[in-house]
This record gives structure tokens, C-alpha cells and sequence, in this order.
């Protein structure tokens, strides 16, 4: 296990006007299983596409030797001949296709360009044992869930022969159980000889599957570490160049009167009317006040933030809302904006920001009676105002007319902020306010939710790190199963308390 | 036309000392698209002036191409909003063909009974076939918007309908002629108040230049106007701390925008002046920029262009601002048909029909994206002149249709050819 598979020597890539990467190199030993991380734009993805050939042979500097001979890959195809097989953050499947078509895609049981369904049909359920997906391979992608899809895309790589397999951020979507099945399927690969590279986020997860991490920050390989020396402050240091001390920043709240009252909140599916998806939810944020609402995938906290939202989820919405004691209608959007609720989205690409658009545009839309008279913008006044939440919210980017597109996913993030900083809310609701974004840019983000609370901003936070929940929140709500089951002070809450309250709820359920 | 600088680099609220100017190439490269379309049209213009030896300046040939494409540069407006928004709509020629007929037969085909009468007027008429145009754009909007039913499939259905009920309700038959004071919107020229100017030391071969005075002193107040809100537009950026492009370019640009305005007014005015129409499509022109610049009802179409699930979730009324889009087209396409029946004089059974291909690609040329979001009422209206210029000096050159056709397809893919190239470039 000595014997080194894939060495990456002095890679420099260089994007007009930027270096991604300077003088990187990685050297990966056959059969095990190496992590790659570093803050969001710090260049792992870039290197990743180097080597998997998405950017060709000379159009870096380097050398990529893979089993003892130099390679140049001028495309994917190339290094998926060699056995270099790389599944991306944005899984690539085609929904309406079935999961046996998804997994020769490309690469079809055909003869003379027929297709041989017994023989495709076979290869998958083959596969789909191996990655331990008991799903029929005709079942189309879109009838999945997220979890298996991503068995699907594993699934996909192993049909390639695949002898170097390429995760980056694979559990960036899972939930806690998936993650888990996922990182045993690699330590499983492991056995058998199959060498994987592992981006990810998230720490806990390296430290659990890695045999050695290496550490990339601005472009540059700032060390590789073995499993024994790995320990989350290392690598947390290591990343950010800094010393962090505390990951939350600290937080003495001012907690004053009940903001936003919601009583006997229930939903349905909105294609499944008998489907109740949430079930007499009861929940206050008081005024300076940050409350987290804990819960696995699934468990309905975000269909609750959405059915609450202008009933932009779910049909046979019931139940009352106050504000400030006042009973409101929260039936569109544009009323629950209106009445001082906002809600930030858990995914920002799809459902909360033109991409294509500039920061200035993104950062009003949702208020744009605040900068116009009559139906008419006043350009000064929105720029002052975009140059303004720029600033509160440290987006980093050359001007206020930077398009969003462009900007790494912490700082969109930071963006979406904005955008609803300015509409002023009184209560403001953040579903995953730090997925997929980095350390440094996390901070700052606790740092802004910190801000707003001592603003007299009553603030819902949905995330799925227990960890986060504990660190920024004043009271947590434990939601299962569209209910809540729990409700405690985050000074008493630990994980095992949030999970005790999820498993007893699941005991009584069934 | 202007087309408008997108201002660049930083400003900062908190610093309102440091009003700078940006340099000349960052200012001229920021802008290159609208520059680089502007140029291209006047590009097309002079190499036809060339080839057609010299006709394509000629003051009566500018007022015809004017005349031609007015009523697509009238249905290029809502188009735009239309692709911006994300959709197509490819019912806007039989729309503007039916609203002719509607005109025609108001006018002059049918005989209305006493008591009814009035509607023949043809300011009666006109309002009629206006309001009749945003029915139908509304009817269609509402399937695009509320039924969430393609674009692409409603505004087929209703390209074959309303080609059907137009020859229904000519019954086949060409209709016409349309009374005098209903021909005045494509054929009129606005009454010289002033008076002519008599320029003999411009005279040609012994012909006095005859000005028509009121189309000068239109232009000068435009120009007046425009110079006066880009002076104070600039200085209020200055006065608020922001940076504006330099004064160099500022000064290069406003008196070629003025110098080409003088031109044109120039040369209209020494044939028969500004055209009804070209009054008629300057105030849309200047509504429309100004609704997609200003207006929040025009960023909203962008914003629901560019992400539409982020737009709801903006608390943007997606639904009923697409209603209104094809609303407003549906009123556009009724003004365009009535433009072409006035110049035709006569409704026919075949008016409009393909217009809306030729609406669709000058949106296109203009640097609209299909997948919406993106697109400019300046860049639509010069993508119609480059195509309007371009079928009528190849007309004067005498090629033929068939080689036309070819060259506006080629055309049409190089300028979106060149659009992505330029981002993909850039990106």
C-alpha cells in the first residue's frame, strides 16, 4: 500500500487574470483514500479538472503521472479509459430516463448500436448490488431520492472500470444517514483496491474515511497530512491560514417580545392531497431572538418555512399567524414580505437569485418599492442602497455590477442576505444559511445572523449540522415527521439530546 | 437612439469625495456590445451606400426604409419583453394580418347599420382594433401565464387561428381603399408649422434644397433635451460619488449621437419631414426604454426572465406579469397591423404572414438570449434596422429573393454566433 498511483507535479493553471493554481503537487498511493480540502475558490475543484482532463492537456503547466507514465488527457474520455472516473457536485443524470439507462449512458450494452436491454437490465442490477442499491433498474432517476441517486452515479463510475474514483462533495446533499452509507461504500471500495479522491466540507467526515488529507489554500498545496496527525483544528488552521479558536463567533442574546406567533400549522402534499406533511406545528420567535429548528432530511422543516412563505409549498394549507400579536395573511409572497417575513432559500442557484443578473438587481428585487417613486427606480437611490448591503454583508466582488453568476458560493450566499437585509424584514427565516460554503465565509455569516438579532430581528435557522444549530442558536425546535417533538434552550441541548428526541418521537410513531 | 452606458467600477455610498472618472478603453470595452451593434448598422448602411451608388442616402429612400419596417421595429418592443421574459410568440404576424382585416372590413367592408356607424370612424376603428389586439394577447397570455401551457404552443395555436379567421372575414378577398385620414398613419408626414427653407447654396444640379423646417426644430429640441438630461445625469452621479465614464467619451459620444441625429433630420426634412409613423414609433421607442430601464414592472420582467422560481420567491407576481407582456404584445401587434394595412392601403388575406419571423430574429440580432433575461430595446431596434437596411439596399442592388433570404439567415446566426463567442471570451 506504499505504492503511489497518481502523482501531480508542479500543476499551474491559469485563468485570465487569475491563477487558480500555482505549483501544486499531489501524490495519491494506490488503494487509499485521500481528502482534498480547502476553503470554497481555493482551487480543489480546478485540480480535479486537470486531472480528469474537463481542462486539456496543455492548457496547464505540469505534469500528471498516473501508474508511472506521464499522461495527457485532452478530455474526460481520455482519463475514463484509463480508469480515472470523476462524480461531480451536480450529479449528472438525466431524470426522466431509468437508472439502468442513466448507468451505461454513453457507454450502452449495444451491438452495432442496438441496444441489448437483457444484458443492460443484468450489468445494473450488478452494479446496483454492489453499491448496495436494492431499486429496480428500470425505475426512473426523478422516482429517487437525492441518497440513491448518488449510488446511482457511483454505480455509473464502477461500469467504467474504474480504478481512481473522483467525489467531489458528495455528501454536500445527503442526509445524515445517506452520508453515512455512503463513506461506508467507500471504505468498502477501499478493500477492494479502488483508490478514491475525496473533496469535501465537511471535517468530521474526512477525519472518519481518510488515510491522508491534503490541504489546498489559494491556489496553492499547503501540506498532506497522514490519518494520524488529522485532527479538525489542524485542518481548520491549515485552511484558513488563521487559527480559528472558535468556529461561532460569541453571542450574548437580548431577547425581548413574541415577533411571530404560528399556531396549528398543517400541510399537504401538494400532489398527494391525503399526504399530511405537517402536522400541528406551534411556533414562537420572540424579537432578538435566534431559533433553530433541528431535524434529519426529510423530517419537513423546510416545507414548513415554504407552506409559511406565501404557501409556496404544499395545498390545504391551515393555521394562524401573528406578527407582533397581529393575526396576518401570509397567502403570497409579496403579502408575507409585506407583513415582515422573509425567507432565505436553502438552495440559492435555483430559487434565490438571477444568476445572470448583477449584485445591484439581486440585492432589491424583493423591495423594489424601496428605491422607486410610482412604479418609477431611482438609479441613484438603488445604488446607494446595493453599495450599502454590500458593504454590511462583506460581499467581495470588484463593484456592486459584478454578475452573481460569478461569485463563489459563500459570497452569493452573502447576496441573498442582502436581498432580504433589504426588505426589511421583522422576522427572517435562513434554510441552510451555510450549505456548501467555506469556514471563513461561515463565520462571517454567524457573525451577520449575530448582527440582526441584536438588530431586534427575531431569526429561524433550518440546518442539518447539529453542530451549527448548537453554535449560533438561543432555542431549538426538533421537528420529525412534519412535527415538532421537541423544544428546548440551546444552553441545555447537546447532539444526543436533539437525536433522543427524534428517535423517541420515531418509537412513538410507529 | 442612445444606447446607454452601463456604468462600471466602484462606488461606495460612504465615500462621496471619490467621484472619479474611469479610463477610456475600460469605459469603451464595458460597453462593446452596445457600440459594437451600433457601429455594425452604420457599417451595413455605408457599404450599401457604396454598392447601390449612393441611392441608400438618398432623403426619400430613408424615409421608405422608415416607412418599411415600422411595423416590425413597433413589434420588436413587445417581443423583446416577450423573449426577456423567457417565451416566444409566434402569433404576432397572423395577429397584426386578422387586426388589418378587422380595420378593413370596419372601415369599409362591412355595412354597419345606422345606429352603428360610428365604428367606422377611424379613430373609432382604430381604438376598436387596439383594444382588440390586447384581448387577444391577453386570451393567450392567460394560458401562457395561468395554465402554464407553452408559449411556443399557445401562440402557434393562435398563428393558425388568426390566419384562418382572417380569411374568413375577408372572405378571401383583398379589402380597401381605407379612408383618407386612416392612410395619414403610414403614408402622412407631420404639417410644416413653420414653414419650408429654401437652402440654395446646397443646391444639386440646379435643384434647391427645400427644408422642411418643423422636422429641424423637432430635432434640435431632442438633442437639447438629450444633451440636458446627460449633463445632469452625469452630474448627479459625480455629486453622489460615483464613478462615470470619462469626459472624453462623454463628450465623443453625445455629439455623435447628435450628429447622427442631425443627419437623419436633415435628410428627412429635405424630402417631406418626419413621418407620422416615425413619430408614432419614437414615443414607443422612448416609453419602452424607459419601462425596462425604470420602471419596476420592467425589472421585474428581467428578474422573472432570469430566475423565474427566484422571482416568486421575490414576491414577484410571475403569473401576472407574463399576462401582461402578451397583453402588451398583443396591442403592438394590432398597431403594427394597422400600420401595414394604411401603407397597403387594402387589407389582404396574406398581410402578416412570417412577420413574426422576421421580429424574432431582429430581437435576436439585438442580442437577446433565448433563455431569456437578457436583451435591450435599443439593441432590438437597431437588430431591425440592420435587417430593414439590409432588404433594402440588397433590393436596389437588384439580388434576388432567393439570395436575400440566404444572406438574412447567415446574418442572423452571425450576430448570435458573435454574441457568444464575445461571452464565452469574456466569461
Amino acid at each position: 500500500m506504499t505504492k503511489t498511483i497518481l502523482e501531480m507535479r508542479s500543476i499551474t493553471k491559469t485563468f485570465p487574470g487569475v491563477k487558480a493554481l500555482s505549483d501544486v503537487n499531489l501524490d495519491v498511493r494506490e488503494g487509499e483514500i485521500h481528502a482534498i480540502c480547502g476553503e470554497n475558490g481555493a482551487g480543489k475543484s480546478t485540480l480535479m479538472k486537470v486531472l480528469s482532463g474537463v481542462y486539456p492537456s496543455g492548457s496547464y503547466e505540469g505534469q500528471i503521472i498516473y501508474r508511472g507514465e506521464e499522461q495527457h488527457f485532452k478530455s474526460i474520455s481520455d482519463s475514463e479509459h484509463k480508469g480515472i472516473v470523476i462524480i461531480h457536485q451536480e450529479l449528472a443524470l438525466v431524470p426522466l430516463l431509468s437508472i439502468a439507462e442513466n448507468i451505461f449512458l454513453g457507454n450502452e450494452q449495444a451491438k452495432n448500436g442496438v441496444i441489448d436491454w437483457d444484458e443492460t437490465r443484468d450489468g445494473a442490477r450488478k452494479l446496483l448490488k454492489m453499491v448496495g442499491l436494492n431499486e429496480d433498474p428500470d425505475t426512473l432517476i426523478t422516482n429517487i431520492g437525492v441518497g440513491k441517486q448518488q449510488l446511482v452515479e457511483i454505480a455509473k463510475a464502477l461500469s467504467k472500470q474504474v480504478q481512481l474514483l473522483i467525489l467531489d462533495e458528495p455528501t454536500a446533499s445527503l442526509s445524515e444517514k445517506d452520508s453515512q452509507a455512503l463513506l461506508d461504500l467507500l471504505l468498502e471500495f477501499k478493500k477492494q483496491g479502488i483508490t478514491s479522491i475525496i473533496i469535501s466540507h465537511k471535517l468530521n467526515e474526512i477525519s472518519r474515511i481518510a488515510d491522508r488529507v491534503t490541504v489546498i489554500r489559494d491556489g496553492r498545496a499547503i501540506e498532506t497530512m497522514n490519518t494520524e496527525d488529522i485532527t479538525e483544528d489542524r485542518i481548520i488552521t491549515s485552511m484558513v491560514g488563521r487559527a480559528l479558536n472558535d468556529r461561532y463567533p460569541p453571542r450574548t442574546p437580548k431577547v425581548g417580545d413574541v415577533v411571530l406567533e404560528v399556531k396549528n400549522w398543517n400541510v399537504f402534499h401538494p400532489q398527494h392531497r391525503e399526504r399530511q406533511i405537517i402536522r400541528d406545528v406551534n411556533i414562537n420567535l420572540r424579537k432578538g431572538e435566534v431559533v433553530g429548528i433541528a431535524g434529519l432530511m426529510g423530517s419537513g422543516r423546510t416545507e414548513f418555512a415554504m407552506s409559511l412563505f406565501g404557501k409556496s409549498y404544499g395545498q390545504k394549507i391551515s393555521g394562524e399567524v401573528f406578527i407582533n400579536g397581529k393575526k396576518v395573511d401570509t397567502s403570497t409572497v409579496d403579502k408575507s414580505i409585506r407583513n415582515g417575513i422573509a425567507y432565505a432559500t436553502e438552495d440559492r442557484k435555483t430559487y434565490g437569485l438571477n444568476l445572470i443578473d448583477h449584485i445591484k438587481h439581486n440585492t432589491t428585487i424583493a423591495n423594489l418599492m424601496g428605491v422607486s417613486r410610482w412604479g418609477v427606480i431611482d438609479d441613484l437611490a438603488e445604488l446607494d442602497a446595493a453599495n450599502d448591503y454590500r458593504k454590511k454583508t462583506n460581499i467581495r466582488s470588484s463593484s456592486v455590477y459584478q454578475v452573481v453568476g460569478n461569485l463563489s458560493g459563500g459570497n452569493q450566499q452573502k447576496v441573498v442576505l442582502s436581498k432580504w437585509l433589504y426588505a426589511n424584514p421583522d422576522v427572517l427565516i435562513l434554510d441552510e444559511p451555510t450549505r456548501g460554503i467555506d469556514v471563513g465565509a461561515k463565520y462571517e455569516i454567524y457573525t451577520i445572523i449575530n448582527q440582526l438579532a441584536s438588530q431586534g430581528k427575531a431569526i429561524l435557522v433550518i440546518s442539518s449540522e447539529m453542530p451549527e444549530l448548537l453554535g449560533i442558536t438561543d432555542r431549538l425546535y426538533v421537528m420529525n415527521e412534519g412535527r415538532i417533538v421537541g423544544e428546548m434552550p440551546t444552553s441545555d441541548a447537546s447532539q444526543e439530546k436533539i437525536m433522543r428526541s427524534i428517535v423517541r418521537a420515531e418509537g412513538k410513531a410507529s | 437612439m442612445t444606447t446607454e452606458t452601463a456604468p462600471t467600477g466602484t462606488g461606495s455610498a460612504a465615500q462621496p469625495a471619490q467621484a472619479h472618472e474611469l479610463t477610456l478603453i475600460g469605459a469603451l470595452r464595458a460597453n462593446m456590445r452596445d457600440y459594437g451593434l451600433l457601429l455594425a448598422l452604420i457599417l451595413i448602411m455605408l457599404f450599401f451606400q457604396y454598392f447601390t451608388n449612393g441611392v441608400l442616402f438618398k432623403p426619400v429612400n430613408l424615409t421608405n426604409i422608415i416607412l418599411q419596417n415600422s411595423y416590425i421595429i413597433v413589434m420588436a418592443l413587445g417581443m423583446l419583453l416577450v423573449i426577456v421574459a423567457g417565451h416566444i410568440d409566434l402569433s404576432v404576424g397572423s395577429v397584426s394580418g386578422f387586426i388589418g382585416a378587422l380595420a378593413a372590413m370596419l372601415m369599409v367592408g362591412w355595412d354597419l347599420p345606422p345606429e352603428l356607424a360610428f365604428l367606422a370612424n377611424p379613430i373609432v376603428a382604430g381604438a376598436i382594433c387596439l383594444l382588440a389586439g390586447a384581448v387577444i394577447g391577453a386570451a393567450q397570455g392567460y394560458l401562457i401565464a395561468y395554465y402554464k401551457i407553452p408559449a411556443f404552443i399557445v401562440t402557434l395555436a393562435g398563428m393558425l387561428i388568426f390566419k384562418g379567421l382572417s380569411l374568413a372575414i375577408l372572405a378571401g378577398k383583398s379589402v380597401g381603399p381605407f379612408p383618407a385620414e386612416f392612410q395619414m398613419l403610414s403614408a402622412g408626414f407631420i404639417p410644416d408649422l413653420i414653414g419650408p427653407i429654401t437652402m440654395p447654396w446646397l443646391a444639386e444640379n440646379g435643384q434647391n434644397v427645400v427644408l422642411h423646417s418643423t422636422t429641424m426644430v423637432i430635432a434640435i429640441l431632442a438633442i437639447v433635451g438629450m444633451i440636458f438630461f446627460a449633463i445632469r445625469g452625469r452630474a448627479r452621479r459625480i455629486a453622489r460619488g460615483y464613478d462615470v465614464e470619462p469626459f472624453s467619451l462623454f463628450v465623443i459620444k453625445n455629439v455623435v449621437i447628435a450628429a447622427l441625429v442631425l443627419f437623419f433630420a436633415y435628410m428627412l426634412a429635405s424630402y417631406r419631414g418626419l413621418p407620422n409613423v416615425l413619430v408614432v414609433m419614437g414615443v414607443l421607442i422612448a416609453f419602452f426604454v424607459f419601462m425596462t430601464k425604470r420602471l419596476t414592472f420592467g425589472r421585474r420582467i428581467y428578474a422573472l426572465g432570469g430566475n423565474l422560481k427566484a422571482a416568486a420567491l421575490s414576491g414577484i407576481k410571475t403569473e401576472r406579469t407574463t399576462f401582461y407582456i402578451f397583453a402588451i404584445m398583443g396591442a403592438l401587434a394590432a398597431l403594427a397591423g394597422m400600420i401595414y394595412a394604411a401603407r397597403l392601403n387594402s387589407a389582404t388575406p396574406k398581410a402578416g404572414q412570417g412577420l413574426e419571423l422576421d421580429v424574432i430574429a431582429a430581437v435576436f440580432i439585438g442580442g437577446a438570449s433565448a433563455l431569456g433575461g437578457v436583451g435591450q430595446v435599443a439593441g432590438a431596434v437597431i437588430g431591425a434596422f440592420i435587417m430593414g437596411v439590409m432588404n433594402n439596399g440588397m433590393s436596389i442592388m437588384g439580388v434576388n429573393i432567393d439570395w436575400q433570404q440566404m444572406i438574412k439567415g447567415v446574418v442572423l446566426l452571425a450576430a448570435v454566433f458573435f454574441d457568444l463567442y464575445n461571452k464565452n471570451r469574456s466569461a
